[in-house]
């Protein structure tokens, strides 16, 4: 069993004028290779704060974070972007496609700044689109698309250069609960290959597919929770 | 990401917003279309007046009579006859005692009808020596121009200008033909050719030849007074002038030399004319020197309003791209997610403003160009386009695109990620 993202001690303080708050708050938590993980909590409890830290979007002040074995925790931002670009895709509750451009090249854009040559990326970001059944949209652009089309647009570009770890942020909130139940489908499809899932939600559907749930209070793990009969592709979880 | 696909990006993006793209870079287009065209009049105006000077002779210092103001009154009591200008004995006294002279040669006017059969033509006649032909640059299109033998003999011949040849003769070929000129009459033996002013048909420069006929000096001398009798509105002007002209040519090019023989010309004029104002000394190489430095000013102004025109179309590129960065505030988010580094950022706002720009910059050299043509087709002024100018106006364009551009760009750059992604 392999560790791909560890968080030691992590913490995450906001400084607002005199006060403190204290996001995160010395947390330490492992995810294992292939492990499909739900995070829950009531809002404010940290949530999006800790995924933030995983995506090597912000640093933790205080504590380390390890991502495929190597702390990251002190890279500057060029650093902290390379990481982002070729071990992390995310998925966001919004979607956050580009809308000026069209769905191929939404899903080319990490590939662009991976340095890969056009006619590859064009190719890989076709078969993706077609993974994710969205071979008669490749050239619609986000607003001729319907909310489930441009997550499985979203869902394409995370992929796009092979990450080993997937975020994703209420993937489903902004979508009917047939349509998110697709995108939990195709997830679950993503997992059952061995991608690795870290998802914030809200959706206790999610918490049932997972292989582990943890629960967030305060900028603090309140409770983890394992499914029986859920358990990684290759193992158990630690 | 490569630079190609950078710009191919930001030219979409401008093409999204084409009409805002089009308002944005109006100061560009105006600022670059000023630099060429007013670039292009000003060096046209220059290289008119610099030919025009040259036409002078660059070896030359000209002598002329003016009539000095403080005889004005001689005028109006219209019986006495007002005395000025060069006189013969000027000339022999700089032939004798300024250094550095190749040739002096004497020019006298008188105004005469000239005719031809039916016609007539009031025009002027010139009394000159043979070798005025060379100081004052003319070139002869048939016959000959003057001998000094026909001086000392004083024949009645002439030389005619190309203007006043195709007043009298339309098509015929003047030479060998006879004419009158006031009561008298000369054969013609040649005619010059055209000097052809400048496209705006200014005389100045040597320009009278075209409607001059000119005529040995002492053939003048013997058949007429140097008192000149001209009516107007009724009153009758005397004037007595020996000499209208003096061209001095100098035995050398340099400039040393010419300010020099210039410096002893004005002397001797001084003590000579006793400070009268009667005459006066033009230099054509100092006139050259002036409109060297006149060309530096006009240069200089309008480098000035050029750089304001792009200043304040580069701060109109400035605040819209300020205000694209607020407005895609959640791409350059999503694309930090993505794995943009800061530079990426950088470079994709800057391709933007850069090819904006450009953009302006061309839509200027086109219409910088357009005004320069217009300008000549009517025939107001003569305009060169120097390829200089068209690299100065473009590349300045860029540069104002990527000055005014770096700003907005690290505006862009600097965004928080996490902020970025949040904000609507
Ligand atoms: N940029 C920020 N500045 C100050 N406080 C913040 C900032 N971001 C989040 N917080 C605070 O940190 C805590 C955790 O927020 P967050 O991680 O967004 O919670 P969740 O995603 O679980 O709703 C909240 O109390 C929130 O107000
Ligand atoms: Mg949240």
């Amino acid at each position: 069993m392999t560790a791909v993202a560890e968080l030691r001690g992590a913490s995450r303080v906001y400084q607002m004028g005199s006060t403190e708050v204290r996001a995160l708050d010395h947390v330490d938590l492992v995810f294992q290779q292939g492990e499909y993980a739900a995070i829950m909590g009531a809002s404010g409890s940290g949530k999006s704060t800790m995924l933030n830290i995983l995506g090597c979007l912000d640093r933790p002040t205080a504590g380390q974070y390890l991502l495929g074995g190597r702390d990251v925790s002190g890279l500057d931002d060029d650093e902290l972007s390379r990481e982002r670009n070729e071990r992390l895709g995310f998925v966001f509750q919004a979607y956050n496609l580009i809308p000026h451009l069209t769905v191929l090249e939404n899903i080319e854009v990490p590939m662009e700044y991976a340095e890969v040559a056009h006619a590859v990326a064009r190719e890989r970001a076709t078969s993706l689109a077609v993974r994710m059944g969205l071979g008669d949209r490749l050239h619609h652009r986000p607003t001729e698309l319907s909310g489930g089309q441009q997550q499985r647009v979203a869902i394409a570009r995370s992929l796009a250069n092979d990450p080993m770890v997937l975020l994703a942020d209420e993937p489903t909130g902004n979508l009917d609960s047939k349509t998110g139940a697709e995108i939990l489908g195709l997830l679950d499809e993503l997992n059952d290959a061995g991608r690795t899932l870290i998802v914030v939600t809200h959706d206790p559907l999610v918490a049932a597919r997972a292989h582990r749930t943890v629960t967030m209070h305060d900028g603090k793990i309140a409770r983890v929770e394992l499914r029986a009969g859920n358990a990684p592709a290759g193992g158990g979880p630690a | 990401m490569n630079s190609r696909r950078m710009i191919a990006l930001a030219w979409k993006s401008l093409w999204l917003h084409r009409l805002r793209s089009l308002l944005t870079v109006l100061g560009i287009v105006f600022g670059v279309s000023s630099v060429v065209a007013m670039l292009a009049i000003g060096e046209g105006a220059s290289q008119e007046a610099q030919a025009q000077i040259r036409r002078l002779g660059s070896r030359n210092i000209l002598l002329a009579s003016i009539k000095p103001p403080t005889d004005e009154d001689a005028g109006q009591q219209g019986s006495r006859v007002s005395r000025y200008g060069l006189l013969r004995k000027d000339l022999r006294g700089i032939l004798a005692s300024v250094p550095d002279i190749a040739r002096a040669v004497p020019r006298r006017d008188m105004p005469v009808e000239a005719r031809v059969g039916g016609r007539k033509v009031t025009t002027k006649l010139m009394g000159t020596e043979a070798a005025y032909a060379e100081v004052a640059n003319l070139r002869m299109q048939a016959g000959r121009f003057l001998t000094a033998a026909e001086g000392h003999a004083r024949k009645p011949v002439c030389v005619l200008g190309d203007g006043i040849a195709r007043k009298l003769y339309r098509n015929v070929n003047p030479v060998g033909q006879e004419l009158r000129a006031g009561s008298h009459y000369y054969r013609v033996i040649g005619l010059l050719a055209s000097r052809g002013e400048g496209t705006g048909g200014t005389a100045g420069a040597g320009g009278e030849s075209d409607m001059a006929i000119f005529v040995p000096i002492e053939t003048m001398r013997e058949r007429n007074s140097d008192v000149a009798v001209t009516r107007s509105s009724g009153s009758f002007t005397r004037e007595h002038v020996e000499l209208h002209r003096i061209t001095v040519e100098a035995a050398n090019g340099d400039e040393k030399t010419i300010s020099r023989v210039a410096a002893a010309l004005r002397s001797f004029i001084d003590l000579r004319h006793k400070k009268k104002g009667d005459v006066r000394i033009t230099v054509p190489q100092e006139l050259i020197r002036q409109a060297r430095e006149s060309k530096r000013i006009f240069t200089i102004v309008l480098a000035m309003i050029a750089a304001i025109s792009l200043l304040v179309g580069g701060i109109g590129i400035m605040n819209i791209m300020l205000a694209t960065v607020v407005e895609r505030t959640r791409e350059i988010g999503v694309r930090r997610a993505m794995g943009a580094r800061r530079g990426h950022i950088v470079r994709q706002f800057l391709a933007e403003t850069v090819l904006l720009a450009a953009f302006g910059g061309v839509i200027g050299l086109g219409l910088g160009m357009a005004i320069p043509a217009v300008v000549t087709y009517f025939g107001w002024m003569q305009t060169v386009v120097t390829p200089f100018s068209l690299v100065l106006a473009f590349g300045i364009s860029a540069l104002v695109g990527v000055v005014f551009g770096l700003y907005p760009a690290a505006r862009a750059a600097d965004l928080d990620p996490v902020e970025a992604l949040r904000r609507e």
